[in-house]
């Protein structure tokens, strides 16, 4: 196939809205939202604090199927607040992985695909964003013994703060190369720690130790994935098939303790010897 | 003075008086195995390692070893206790100032280290294991939710130094683009924006407040006080459930149970 053929027939998930990245991920026909933008379920918080609430809090939890089997997605949008969760939002993530798994209890097979691109809690809600963000990391837990949880983060906001704790608790992660996963934002840091240890401004620097490729090759996501709509859809559908993996990655405090063990924490670290010493364990 | 709070580790030494201490782990934790009352416990506090080998994680930040370090301690609980019928309650001893942030934090999965924690503590609650946190200090952001967030019941001091919030303020101020003046004048008015303890209290999240004589450094009234309502935390926890659920109803965070209402309705 030319490049340019190739290229029309490439549809980018990247581009996309929460809402169309969800029916995107769904067998056609099946999807449903949940406490759509209609129902006008917002922010209580935002509107006093002189900021423009949006009708759906910035998430969209739609339920349909995937390959025949029942899924809940909860889509973030990264439009709205940099994707940030105060309570609504935050609540409505909590409440649909808390439903999944009482589903799980009762018989039915529900799984979950988080679509995150976040910066973590919204700090016009501070207190309540953040206590949402624990429930949904309970909720995580709680459904990941029954199916799998599935983490995308496609680009372009990436996953921050608390929801970056939630990405480590899914039992399978997927990425782009538009993907930046970490805890802390690289501008906090900077304030935080100072220019030397983090520039925030430089991009290839953040993107060498934070980005979506670095984190596939250190083995800290699953799969790393072109941004294209049909690729993306699936390996969604792939990692849903493969069930619960052996060990979820956030259950391996011995191995990464005896990883850390081994780093010289005395020179500024780079994106090679991460990769040394998380890559050199596998077989 | 020292530069970092030893409010975590005065409280550890004070509540674990007599308790096994657990080797094995970071220095930066202190775990150990005791009794509080007639309960067997694990007590375990984040304190500040000044030799700590990650710099930026010295003064009681949560950070990669400190956040692996957690997830093994609460682990080997569980797996020990697995086959008996009365779980070890685990203490969570908060007085983390914030999450670690550097350079080689971020580059070598500082989220995994915290996802660890989290996960760990969770499925102790799961598991049976009452999880209580003790606020008596700082429980912020990515810090608590390694070490405290997923307890099934929240004590805190009544003390201005025990403080909950997702940033500190200079930083709040500058990414929401305002003057720290200005925020504390919205904090006044929004309750989740606060940083008080009573602020915290009206969101339904902490199951008690207790005032203490001395919270720098218990007295044995002090002690007696927190172990009782230790105790009855532990025990209402027994009767009651594995989930966070009592969280829920206060009136200021009324939308997240109404949330949820909807979305069962309409699942």
């Amino acid at each position: 196939m030319t490049d340019s053929a190739a290229l029309l027939n490439k549809h980018s998930f990247v581009e996309l809205g929460a809402r169309q990245r969800a029916k995107a991920l769904l067998d056609a026909g099946t999807y449903r939202e949940l406490l759509d933008p209609f129902q006008r379920v917002m922010s209580p918080w935002l509107s006093r604090q002189g900021v423009v609430p949006q009708a759906d809090d910035g998430v969209v939890i739609a339920k349909g199927s995937v390959d025949g089997l029942p899924v809940v997605i909860a889509a973030i949008e990264g439009a709205f607040q940099g994707g940030s969760l105060g309570e609504v939002g935050g609540a409505k993530i909590a409440g649909a992985l808390e439903l999944a798994a009482e589903d799980n209890r009762n018989g039915i097979p529900t799984r979950a695909v988080l679509l995150l691109e976040t910066g973590g809690v919204r700090l016009q809600e501070a207190n309540l964003g953040l206590a949402a963000i624990a429930d949904i990391h309970a909720a995580i837990v709680d459904l990941r013994q029954y199916q799998p949880v599935i983490g995308v983060v496609a680009g372009s906001v990436g996953c921050f703060g608390g929801m970056s704790i939630a990405a480590g608790l899914c039992s399978y992660l997927l990425v782009t190369q538009e993907a930046r996963l970490g805890l802390n934002g690289p501008q906090v840091i900077e304030q935080e720690a100072g220019l030397e240890e983090y520039d925030s401004r430089d991009r290839p620097f953040i993107w060498s130790l934070t980005g979506g490729e670095q984190r596939f090759a250190s083995g800290l996501v699953d799969r790393f994935v072109a941004d294209d709509v049909a690729q993306i859809q699936q390996q969604v559908s792939e990692l849903l098939k493969q069930g619960l993996p052996e060990q979820p990655r956030s259950q391996q405090a011995d191995l990464f303790l005896q990883r850390l063990a081994r780093l010289d924490t005395e020179p500024q670290i780079d994106a090679v010897t991460v990769r040394d010493l998380y890559q050199g364990e596998r077989s | 003075m020292s530069s970092y709070s030893l409010r975590g580790l005065n409280w550890f030494n004070a509540l674990s008086a007599g308790a096994k201490p657990v080797e094995g782990l970071p220095a930066s934790l202190k775990v150990a195995d005791g009794v509080s009352g007639e309960q067997p416990v694990r007590f375990i506090a984040v304190v500040a390692d000044p030799d700590n080998r990650f710099v930026r994680a010295r003064n009681g930040e949560v950070g990669l070893l400190e956040g692996w370090g957690l997830a093994k301690a609460v682990d080997d609980v569980i797996a020990a206790d697995a086959d008996k019928s009365l779980k070890r309650a685990l203490i969570a001893i908060v007085d983390v100032p914030s999450q670690a942030y550097g350079r080689r934090e971020e580059a070598l999965g500082i989220h995994q280290a915290l996802a660890g924690a989290a996960d760990s503590y969770a499925r102790a609650r799961l598991a049976g294991h009452a999880v209580i946190g003790l606020l008596v200090g700082k429980a912020m952001s990515g810090a608590f939710l390694a070490h405290g967030y997923q307890a099934n019941r929240l004590i805190a001091l009544r003390d201005p130094g025990v403080m909950v919030h997702a940033m500190g303020k200079a930083s709040a101020a500058r990414v929401t683009l305002r003057s720290v003046e200005e925020l504390e004048a919205l904090a006044a008015s929004v309750p989740p924006m606060a940083y008080d303890i009573d602020s915290y209290a009206s969101l339904g999240l902490l199951w008690e407040t207790l005032s203490v004589e001395r919270i720098e450094q218990p007295t044995a009234a002090d002690l007696a006080r927190v172990t009782e309502c230790l105790n009855l935390a532990i025990d209402d926890v027994a009767a009651s459930g594995r989930d966070l659920s009592s969280r829920l109803g206060a009136t200021n965070r009324a939308a997240s149970n109404q949330v949820r209402q909807l979305l069962r309705a309409q699942w």
